[in-house]
């Protein structure tokens, strides 16, 4: 049955309820919540990472022209890692946590039992359309849910492939996918799900937001921002520009969430700034970029209108020191450097997502804190220095999703680590246990005993059980023998 | 009240001013936030006789029932926070695999900003003031807005808090409806809504125009469901923990309070005469002069409540009480037996002294009624039976769920207090509070001195070999890739 959503006739309203429903019954039957369903649905997953990594690899090169390491590594390997995380410590993740319980309810014990919300819906991203898809359903499953996944059609292979694997790998009667674009999206928004996960952009995110408050749906929402790179000197400048270029252009060729967006350094350092970051970049990608095997292309011609726009806007073009070609034809746009853009540009004003570097320059480096401030808080921020007090400094006073002192995106791997953003770009966090969180409700449980009541919690009311009262809150044994005796 | 009349512009240049005191980075010094805790406690030690007299003046309350549930619960909840502030503030190491060499991760809570706390008329100081604890803790600037239907109260607060807290970062706004649609178009932080879920979901639609997150503290028909008990000594207790869920807590007025009751047939009418019992011995001979039953909040809520008993099936139900007066807003502690399900009684949440019971034919069926019915804050299970206990925990989902009592769950700080479904979302008291008003940020640091070569383009098959070794942590199989000595998978498939 399973994947063959995408029937002849359109997924409308009434096939989204009905799906909904056939999911509902299929949570309330129990099946989902048992440790070893959610065991075998994680091995399912694994496997089918491991048996078909090849498929993937063709799948996102169609979509993308994703380099083979990129898909391996960053989709199909931190995918592999998240799966095995998560069978690792299912066991103690599903098991209750016990608290402490005060004199104030003496005697009782109390615990926080994590329960499933029932069924939920995912919507993933174009850009690593495997990992995006399926990094969130790990911690739904994870966590005993019901799920739909809707993968974007703007990476239309890897959409139908996870159709085809999740319809054959998982169980069909809990784990549903939906292909489509805004039709079936819309239809999907208006169900009442019990958890919404949407990863892509703020304009969407709202609108998901807005669906989900009808039916007072909880929402996560991973979406994006300008990440900026603070570039100190005194640090060894080769190991840095390696690092912001493979997390820029080695990131699908830089449209990746976390990916450095633009380059705050000093007036000073800028031009030696420059001269590094073109020499790594010929020794990474060659003399002719627009050649190299090792880049993704843009995703469509959508997005290339837009950045060759970028490129392209007065202000700006001329500000071009490496780089700058680009061929149409094949979609793609060598890595490009700019630098000294206008604050006002269009390229400072939105979230690049594509293979441009504006570099912006200041006179002392503790102004970049504020530029960075004066915008809207991004999911990441980099920074690369010696200088101790910097460091805190940035850690202490710029507010990100995440931060990283002399390096950029790798927090994306430490499952310890919560990924998500705050403000605009974005609304709660997964990767490891916090995805199970996610997925969860965290139920309080109380036990207590018909033992042990007091007299002065029940009316009549008196003043003397204030008294008695008030000692008992304060929760101090001596005030409390004093208002039993009457003295306080 | 006066902020009703405040022009657009005035409100959005009064945020802005705070918006400014917020980025000067004082509300993120610890002794700041210290300085506002102990502020609140100050306020709440020295008001109290004002405190006491706002709420019986709002809402009839007698003042071990305020001090019981509001004051007393304040001042454990700041003395909470006090003592964990710190440690709270300094965040958690995170766990990092031994690959990542001379790497460190932390995650570091920081505070979200301004934002915008919006309370309830039931329970008005401290439901005003216990997010106020989290929020200031956690180092933010606040906007307060408390209900107009709790006039005195709301008053109270807006004179009171400009003495004891920092005010050009806490502020308090009076008004109604009015005043907080003026107030939900505002860009905020974060907002904390205590209410209604119809006013729930216009709080998050308004939220969503800006990716602001939201919690909502809503509400629901929460069961006690109570189990045959063979020990005359727990039926007592029991009787007694139920109906002073009921009654004695702002009239039944309360979120987490007992909305109904499920029992067995059998016991059903055992039960009824052991609840008259203990009315009379709790409200006495005239419960409108026992003092000990608060008021409905106003005419509204009484003609609310007056309403649901008008329907004559409801009328002929009523076993005990049924008494009203309008003139004094107080409605007599009433007892129902098996209303009708369709009625309103039965399908509202209640919010006020009437309680129905329903009656089954196995409390084993009382799992599939509260299961047919919205998720609510809380379910209550007077049982000592095991299996009964286990089925309940796993086979219903509500905010929380408390054995053998009601309502203690919201006192015990190291448990999250908030909903699911309908009944909410996010959670607060104890640290969750200071949780709720922070963002958990993930730092990463690393050194120039430790890379990994193999991370740069140019790729090839020899780097991939090391990264799928690197993503196993299999460190052997790095060592031996490294040394030439491992073949790539592609080449020992002969590909």
């Amino acid at each position: 049955m399973a994947g063959e959503d995408k029937k002849q006739q359109p997924f409308d309203s009434k096939a989204a309820s009905s799906l909904v429903a056939e999911l509902r019954g299929a949570f309330a039957s129990g099946t989902t919540r048992s440790y070893q369903w959610r065991e075998s649905q994680l091995r399912g997953l694994l496997r089918m990472t491991d048996e078909h990594e090849q498929d993937i690899v063709a799948a996102l090169r169609s979509d993308l022209g994703k380099p083979e390491l990129e898909s391996v590594l960053y989709e199909a390997a931190m995918l592999r890692n998240s799966c095995k995380f998560a069978l690792k410590e299912l066991q103690r993740w599903m098991m209750p946590e016990k608290v402490k319980t005060s004199l104030t309810t003496f005697p009782s014990s109390a615990e926080i039992v994590s329960e499933p919300l029932g069924v939920v819906l995912i919507i993933s991203a174009w850009n690593y359309p495997y990992l995006l898809s399926l990094d969130p359903v790990v911690g739904a499953i994870a966590a005993g849910n019901a799920v739909v996944l809707k993968p974007s059609e703007i990476a239309p292979a890897t959409s139908a492939l996870l159709a085809k694997l999740l319809g054959e790998y998982m169980d069909s009667s809990s784990i549903r996918v939906v292909e489509g674009a805004v039709p079936e999206t819309t239809a999907l928004l208006e169900q009442k799900w019990d958890k919404i996960f949407y990863t892509g952009n703020g304009r969407v995110g709202r609108i998901v937001m807005a669906a989900a408050a009808k039916h007072l749906t909880p929402v996560v929402l991973e979406l994006g921002g300008k990440s900026p790179v603070v570039v100190d000197s005194g640090i060894n400048l080769q190991i840095a520009c390696r690092r912001i270029i493979v997390g820029k252009w080695g990131n699908n060729n830089g449209q990746a969430c976390i990916a450095s967006d633009y380059i705050i350094t000093t007036k000073d350092l800028a031009p030696k700034l420059v001269d590094v970051l073109k020499n790594e970049l010929e020794t990474f990608y060659g003399k002719n970029p627009l050649e190299s095997k090792d880049l993704s292309r843009i995703v469509n011609s959508d997005h290339f209108t837009r950045l060759t726009k970028l490129l392209d806007e007065d202000k700006v073009s001329k500000k071009v020191v490496y780089g700058g070609e680009r061929d149409p034809t094949k979609l793609q746009i060598a890595p490009t450097i700019l630098l000294d853009v206008p604050r006002d540009s269009l390229i400072m004003n939105e979230e690049i997502f594509g293979p441009l570097l504006p570099i912006l320059t200041v006179d002392k480096l503790e102004e970049s804190f504020d530029i960075i401030n004066s915008g809207a808080k991004p999911l990441a921020a980099y920074i690369f220095t010696n200088d101790k007090k910097l460091k805190e400094h940035f850690v202490n006073n710029v507010s990100a999703g995440g931060l990283v002192v002399n390096d950029t995106t790798v927090h994306l791997a430490v499952h310890a680590l919560p990924f998500g953003g705050v403000g605009e770009s974005g609304i709660g966090a997964y990767h490891g246990k916090f995805s199970f969180d996610a997925f969860s409700h965290k139920k309080a449980v109380v036990y207590r005993s018909f033992m042990g009541d007091a007299a002065i919690r029940y009316p009549p009311y008196t003043n003397g059980k204030l008294r008695l009262m008030k000692a008992l809150l304060g929760g101090s044994i001596l005030g409390i023998l004093r208002a039993l005796f009457g003295r306080s | 009240m006066e902020d009703e009349t405040k022009a657009p512009e005035e409100m959005e240049r009064e945020l802005e001013e705070m918006r400014e005191c917020y980025r000067s980075g004082r509300t993120m010094e610890a002794s700041w936030r210290k300085s506002q805790l102990k502020g609140l406690l100050r306020l709440l030690r020295e008001r109290e006789e004002e405190i006491f007299r706002a709420l019986h003046q709002d809402l009839g309350k007698h003042p071990a029932e305020a001090y019981r549930d509001e004051i007393g619960s304040l001042i454990k909840s700041v003395n909470y926070a006090l003592d964990g502030l710190k440690r709270w503030m300094s965040g958690n190491k995170a766990k990092l695999p031994r690959l990542a060499l001379l790497t460190t991760a932390k995650i570091l809570p920081e505070p979200l900003g301004l934002v915008l706390v919006i309370s309830s008329w039931n329970f008005p100081i401290g439901l005003s003031l216990e997010p106020l604890i989290g929020a200031l803790a956690a180092g933010n600037a606040v906007v307060l807005k408390p209900s107009e239907l709790a006039p005195e109260c709301s008053s109270l607060l807006a004179n009171a808090i400009p003495h004891y807290l920092d005010d050009k970062a806490v502020k308090v706004i009076q008004g109604g409806p009015g005043i907080g649609e003026r107030l939900l178009l505002q860009k905020w932080d974060k907002i904390f809504f205590t209410g209604s879920a119809r006013i729930g979901r216009k709080v998050i639609a308004a939220a969503a125009e800006h990716l602001t997150p939201v919690t909502l503290e809503l509400g629901g028909k929460c069961p006690a469901v109570i189990d045959t008990l063979s020990s005359s000594f727990d039926r007592k207790v029991a009787v007694q923990r139920v109906l002073g869920a009921k009654f004695s807590s702002s009239a039944g007025q309360i979120c987490i309070g007992v909305d109904y009751v499920l029992v067995e047939k059998k016991f059903s009418s055992s039960l009824v005469e052991l609840m008259k019992m203990m009315m009379k011995k709790m409200f006495g001979e005239n419960p409108r002069e026992s003092q000990s039953v608060a008021r409905i909040v106003n005419k509204h809520h009484f003609l609310r409540l007056r309403s649901l008993l008008l329907d004559p099936l409801v009328k002929s139900s009523i076993v005990y009480g049924g008494s009203m007066d309008e003139e004094s807003l107080f409605i007599e502690p009433t007892i129902l037996m098996d209303p009708p399900l369709q009625a309103a009684i039965m399908m509202d949440e209640i919010f006020g002294p009437l309680l129905p019971i329903v009656t089954l034919n196995k409390i084993e069926d009382s799992i599939e009624f509260i299961n047919s019915r919205p998720k609510p804050l809380a379910i209550y299970v007077f049982t000592k039976d095991e299996p009964l206990r286990r089925s309940m925990v796993s086979k219903t989902s509500s905010g929380s769920i408390v054995f053998n009592d009601a309502i203690v769950q919201c006192l015990v700080d190291t448990l999250p207090f908030g909903g699911i479904g309908e009944s909410g979302m996010g959670r607060y008291h104890g640290k969750f509070s200071f949780d709720t008003f922070s963002h958990q940020k993930a730092v990463m640091r690393r050194s120039f001195l430790v890379d990994v070569w193999f991370r740069f383009p140019p790729w090839n098959d020899h780097k991939l070999q090391l990264f799928r070794s690197s993503y196993h942590y299999d460190y052997l199989g790095i060592v031996l890739t490294v040394l030439g000595l491992k073949r790539t998978n592609r080449a020992s498939k002969g590909i």
